[in-house]
């Protein structure tokens, strides 16, 4: 159960499938159009459920819950080879004084 | 007729509600021409007032460095009294960290003095959180729509990122699934709130980065005797390159060339739910370059400000795995961790800086902030991710959604010059659609649109399509 005034992300489904706009590619055609909303959850409610909720600029927004908003799942990735020495291998080749 | 095709019918109501007092039915003309300048001049602002109206919000005013590494190396590629030098606009230092506050700032100001509750921008860049850090400084409430999400809610980490930039600013935060119905949601949201429709493509947006351009100008003027040679500007949808352009003229460098830099994702389709995870670049790349020059008008407001076939003088492509070393390198021996996107244009300076006599001067006119997301390992972990091969070797085995090439030495970065000629043709067929005959205001009007007004470009493609001109 979350609670009333928690910080919690609601999907919104915009478009089915068949109600996508024409000339879209075949694999965008067969997914429906959808979206990710953040708030505060105005009522105690279950996961799954239509819920309301209070974005940061205070509109009043419907949408089924998907749960507590999660730490941000995007970040500076791993070390890639193919670029961590670049500055190394240009200073010894062009700018050895 | 489908639902989403049913509601923008009401769209010209829509967007007349949002956009008050710019009337765009007023500089519509016969057949497909409309008044450009009238259309830029009804910005009630000149340079003057709107570089004030930015530096009171924090936008404006931007170092202007020389990459003195960069350069030398440059120096060492070319032949004997050749190698340009390049100087770098830092725009990062921009309040939300890009140039696109210049395009959100007077797009805000005017909405706040126009008495609108709030804002909304249809925008997966970092002109979000432009838009969303110059609505929370003038306390308008903020919408942004963004594409963020395939249909498996994989996220862009590069979007996920200005999402979360525009949540620190006090946004509200779309989070959208892949498809141009973006457009479609974002009207939904202006009709349902009644605020401002902050659209990239408003003059204000597009006269508000002229600045940079007269900023270009005066400070090379200044510093270096003379305006610079060549401006290079990364192109997406063709604000950066008309605005900049137009404040160069502004600024009196005339003869400035300015030149589009894009990314090439040649063969991935922008619509496609497949193809959006497997573009390292969510901006600045050909998949907006090319079809904006084209159709300008394809945007969320009636006539698209930003026109660049008016103001681009050449156009060049580069690869991903080229911005992406060129974007270390910045860190690593100028001791600048920006981009990667904003770093487009300054992978192409460095080849063609090589091509060019040393009393030359070439300006990359922007840089923006880097950060979780963004960052080239942060791309490339995602690539490997959705099973992009990458390698080292020549930037030339590129291949888009496939195969990313980082180049092994600093003189393997190229660039591919696309001929604007094509563009041009593409633009006019598309302008004249099945008309058989256009009016003489539409003629000029076609010249200009493409900057063809001394040669007969226009009246060759005109004749061979059997188009009359009459009046």
């Amino acid at each position: 159960m979350l609670k009333k005034g928690d910080y919690v992300e609601i999907k919104i489904t915009i478009l089915n499938p068949d109600e996508r706009a024409e000339n879209l590619p075949e694999d965008t055609k067969r997914v429906p159009y959808e979206g990710k909303l953040r708030g505060y959850l105005l009522n105690n409610a279950e996961i799954g459920e239509l819920v309301e909720i209070e974005t940061p600029i205070g509109r009043i927004v419907k949408g089924i819950l998907l749960g507590l908003v999660k730490e941000y799942e995007h970040n500076f990735g791993e070390p890639i080879r193919e670029l961590i020495d670049v500055g190394k291998k240009i200073r010894e080749k062009y700018l050895r004084e | 007729m489908g639902k989403v095709e049913e509601f923008l019918k009401k769209s010209s109501i829509i967007m007349k509600k949002s956009l008050a007092g710019l009337d765009y039915d007023k500089f519509e003309k016969k057949f497909i021409s409309f008044d450009y300048n009238e259309l830029m001049n009804s910005v009630p602002y000149n340079i003057n007032e709107i570089i004030k109206i930015q530096r009171e919000f924090k936008v404006g005013g931007t170092p202007l460095y020389e990459l003195k590494n960069i350069n030398k190396i440059i120096k060492k590629l070319s032949k004997p009294g050749y190698g340009a030098k390049i100087l770098l606009k830092d725009e990062a230092n921009n309040a939300s960290g890009s140039f696109k506050a210049r395009r959100a700032s007077l797009s805000i100001y005017h909405a706040k003095k126009l008495g609108y509750e709030g804002v909304v921008a249809e925008t997966s860049g970092n002109y979000g959180a432009a838009v969303a850090s110059q609505a929370a400084q003038m306390n308008l409430k903020a919408i942004i729509v963004q594409e963020v999400f395939d249909s498996k809610w994989i996220g862009q980490p590069e979007i996920l990122e200005k999402g979360r930039a525009c949540e620190a600013y006090g946004a509200e935060v779309w989070q959208m699934t892949v498809g141009p119905e973006l457009f479609y949601m974002t009207l939904l949201i202006l009709n349902e709130t009644g605020y401002f429709n902050a659209s990239l493509y408003t003059p204000y947006g597009v006269r508000g980065i002229e600045t940079l351009g007269f900023e270009i100008a005066n400070e090379v003027r200044e510093k270096y005797g003379k305006y610079p040679d060549y401006v290079l500007v990364t192109h997406a949808g063709g604000g950066n390159v008309t605005g900049t352009k137009r404040g160069l003229i502004e600024g009196g460098a005339k003869d400035t060339k300015v030149i589009g830099v894009s990314v090439d994702l040649r063969g991935l389709h922008m619509a496609s739910d497949r193809d959006f995870n497997r573009k390292s670049f969510t901006t600045g790349h050909t998949g907006f370059g090319v079809p904006f020059m084209v159709k300008p008008d394809r945007t969320d407001v009636p006539r698209n400000a930003a026109r660049p076939l008016r103001y681009i003088d050449e156009y060049f492509i580069v690869s991903q795995g080229e911005v992406f070393y060129t974007t270390i390198l910045l860190a690593q021996i100028e001791g600048i961790e920006r981009g990667p996107a904003g770093n487009t244009s300054l992978a192409a300076a460095i080849p063609f800086a090589t091509q060019l006599p040393e009393d030359k001067i070439i300006v990359v006119q922007e840089t923006e902030y880097t950060g979780a997301g963004k960052h080239p390992f942060a791309q490339l972990s995602f690539a490997k991710k959705m099973d992009v091969e990458i390698l080292r070797g020549d930037p030339k085995d590129n291949v888009p959604g496939k195969i990313i090439v980082i180049p092994d030495d600093i003189s393997q970065l190229r660039y591919e010059k696309i001929p604007l000629e094509e563009i041009k043709k593409s633009y006019l067929k598309n302008a004249i659609q099945n008309l058989d005959e256009i009016t003489k205001d539409d003629l000029k009007f076609l010249k200009e649109e493409i900057n063809e007004l001394e040669s007969d470009f226009v009246e060759r493609f005109l004749f061979e399509k059997g188009v009359k001109i009459y009046g």
